[in-house]
């Protein structure tokens, strides 16, 4: 009897404690258990200023993806993203570089183009915006006035 | 004036030896666990129950009221920045990052590396580790290895299940008591953790296991060797309420160091 | 008269010492294979020091312990425990793991140390206990046991593996007059089946003598003299004779005068 008691508690413990190690890194670690096969799309930014790695990527607002690399190659920001399988990018998409409010962070947004062939893994998204600099904004602004 | 020299260089020497002795101890016990022959499953389960399943119910409280009194700073604090929405991530994150494993390894000090403690300390006055000695039987395979083991698999789990509890404390407390945004507690909170902070609670829990089994078996196994007079009952009760300051002390500072190293 | 190959465990020049307090200064001690050797003395002098060092649980100062003409404290550890699964120890409380059963108990070395499988474990451990009349007593706790049970629970754990050399610290301390002469009746009993050797450290003077092949005394941390229980009652060492009279009172000294 006094065995089974022991066992019964050791078992209940281990799956209440894996459940919510569980809960925690797939829910909110954002670690995919079950292979969902992201694939990697490559962009090149004038100015990422601002962006970090992890960020998301969104199109109309829904996140597909994130950041998962930010290096400097000729001067460029080259960046890549691990997007969502079942989410199709067009080969004449936009990706800029937006915030979240105002002080918000930073992340990639893809417009959606009109084309019929879409970007395939490993593959490059041509045409980007940069990061939008508030102070550039603010001295851009001051000259054109002057 | 020698004479003071002379206590003060006893003193040294004294816990000089005695941080070899731990280390001696801890190499012997992880070393006993990795060589064969390996453990005997029910001798690992019996300990996992008494470390991990029997402190559950602690976990559960003190991770409930952890969770609930954040979401009561929390909301209070943030709605004055107007940023209420935020409360899930920060809620979430100072448990998964710092109070979870702390507090949860603070907890398991208090009820189960007291119990090792004693535990030990009575084996080693009662003669029973002298005994197992004389049958050729390793004390360091026997008692020490399963109670390893046992540390480090059951605090990850615990810490996992103070988490989890206390994010939804703070969701009851925030949410439904004070009325913040259901959808943005756990938006935010989805969002903003990160791997790396999962991975962060993880690897402190892991390393208190480790340490709350280390310490407090150690001080047990040495009570014969305490400076001040480690017999009898008294011995006993002296070394596990030094072992239990010593580990809660080095579990903060440990903390203090994980987290530098990994941040 | 004592040839070497008699001997089984030799300490030659055994020293030891805790802080700035020597208690061992020079102990030579030899134990015959077969015989009883009983070690007595007043206590705080180290009787169950020896011991300890015998089982290579205390390493000495100085000294050797040799055990089949072997140095236990310089061979490696297989070694000494292969020597150590040669030896049963009964402790002075017995030592039961508090938390195992006394069959448990009992069984801990067989399942350690032996590949018997559980109905062989089955059949010895209740072969042991039968022997100490405990049939009954399996699933109790140590905590659940009077001192003597406890006692009893420890030799037969102590015998067996079917130890060459068995040693008791202190057999019957703790016990009365009744459950003492009750330990000593089951010494002799698994003595005369099993044929070890056995050391004793008692200060039961001088029931213990009937006990005993050879008697040692320590004294002032040394071994004063090594003798048959007839010979130490008769010895000209003033020491030992001191002790004679103190622990045996007049009538064992007057006896001895007249003979």
């Amino acid at each position: 009897m006094k065995k089974i008691t022991v066992e019964t508690g050791v078992g209940i413990f281990i799956l209440i404690g894996l459940l919510c190690l569980g809960y925690l890194s797939v829910k909110l670690g954002d670690v995919s258990l079950f292979g969902r096969k992201q694939y990697l799309v490559k962009a090149r930014f004038a100015n990422v200023s601002g962006l970090k790695e992890g960020a998301q990527v969104e199109i109309a607002g829904v996140i597909v993806g994130k950041v998962s690399k930010i290096d400097l190659d000729d001067y460029e920001a080259y960046v890549e993203m691990l997007i969502e399988p079942h989410v199709k990018i067009q080969e004449d998409a936009i990706a800029s570089i937006r915030t979240q409010g105002i002080i918000g962070d930073k992340y990639v947004k893809i417009k959606p183009g009109g084309e019929s062939e879409y970007v395939g893994a490993e593959e490059e998204i041509i045409e980007t915006e940069s990061t939008i600099e508030l102070e550039e904004l603010v001295t851009k602004y001051m000259f054109e006035k002057g | 004036m020698l004479n003071f020299v002379e206590k003060l260089g006893a003193y040294v020497l004294y816990y000089v030896n005695e941080a070899g002795r731990m280390g001696i101890f801890l190499f012997f016990s992880l070393l006993n666990i990795i060589k064969p022959p390996y453990n005997k499953i029910a001798s690992v389960l019996k300990q996992i129950y008494v470390i991990g399943s029997l402190s559950v119910f602690v976990i559960i409280f003190t991770g409930a009221f952890t969770g609930m009194v954040l979401g009561l700073q929390g909301y209070n604090t943030l709605t004055k920045f107007g940023a209420e929405g935020l409360l899930g991530s920060a809620v979430a994150l100072s448990l998964i990052r710092e109070l979870g494993p702390v507090l949860s390894a603070l907890m398991v000090t208090g009820r189960a590396g007291s119990a090792i403690c004693a535990e030990i300390g009575i084996m080693r006055i009662s003669e029973q580790i002298d005994a197992l000695e004389c049958m050729a039987i390793d004390p360091y395979k026997f008692i020490m290895a399963p109670k390893f083991i046992a540390g480090i698999i059951s605090m990850p789990l615990l810490t996992a299940l103070f988490d989890v509890i206390g994010i939804f404390g703070g969701y009851a407390v925030g949410v439904g008591l004070l009325g913040g945004n259901a959808g943005a507690f756990f938006s935010s909170m989805q969002s903003d953790v990160e791997f790396i902070d999962v991975y962060m609670g993880f690897v402190k829990s892991v390393c208190f296991g480790l340490l709350i089994v280390w310490l407090c078996a150690a001080k047990g196994y040495y009570v014969h060797l305490e400076r001040k007079g480690g017999f009898g009952a008294e011995g006993v009760s002296n070394v596990t309420t030094s072992a239990v300051v010593l580990t809660s002390v080095s579990i903060l500072v440990m903390d203090y160091f994980i987290t530098s190293m990994l941040i | 008269m004592k040839t070497d190959s008699e001997i089984i465990i030799t300490l030659s020049d055994v020293w030891k010492s805790f802080g700035t307090q020597t208690v061992l200064k020079g102990i030579n001690l030899s134990v015959i294979d077969g015989k009883t050797t009983i070690i007595v003395g007043p206590s705080g002098q180290g009787k169950s020091l020896i011991l300890k060092h015998i089982l290579g649980l205390i390493k000495p100062d100085r000294g050797q312990v040799l055990f089949e003409g072997k140095d236990i404290n310089a061979i490696q550890k297989k070694e000494l425990n292969e020597i150590r699964t040669k030896i049963g120890v009964l402790f002075q409380n017995a030592a039961l793991f508090d938390s195992m059963t006394v069959f448990d108990n009992v069984a801990l070395p067989l399942r350690e140390k032996t590949v018997a499988s559980e109905s062989e474990v089955r059949e010895v451990v209740d072969e042991k206990l039968s022997l100490m009349d405990l049939r009954g007593s399996n699933d109790k706790y140590p905590a659940q046991l009077s001192g003597g049970m406890k006692k009893r629970v420890g030799l037969a754990r102590a015998l067996v593996l079917n130890p060459r050399i068995v040693f008791f610290d202190e057999p019957t301390t703790g016990l009365d007059v009744a459950l003492s002469n009750e330990i000593y009746r089951f010494f002799f009993k698994t003595q005369e089946k099993l044929k070890y050797t056995a050391v004793i450290v008692s200060h039961d003077v001088p029931k213990i003598f009937k006990l005993a092949d050879y008697v040692a005394l320590i004294s002032d941390g040394v071994i004063q003299d090594c003798l048959s229980p007839e010979d130490f009652q008769m010895s000209s060492n003033p020491i030992i004779k001191n002790f004679v009279e103190a622990t045996m009172g007049t009538i064992y000294s007057s006896e001895a005068m007249e003979v």
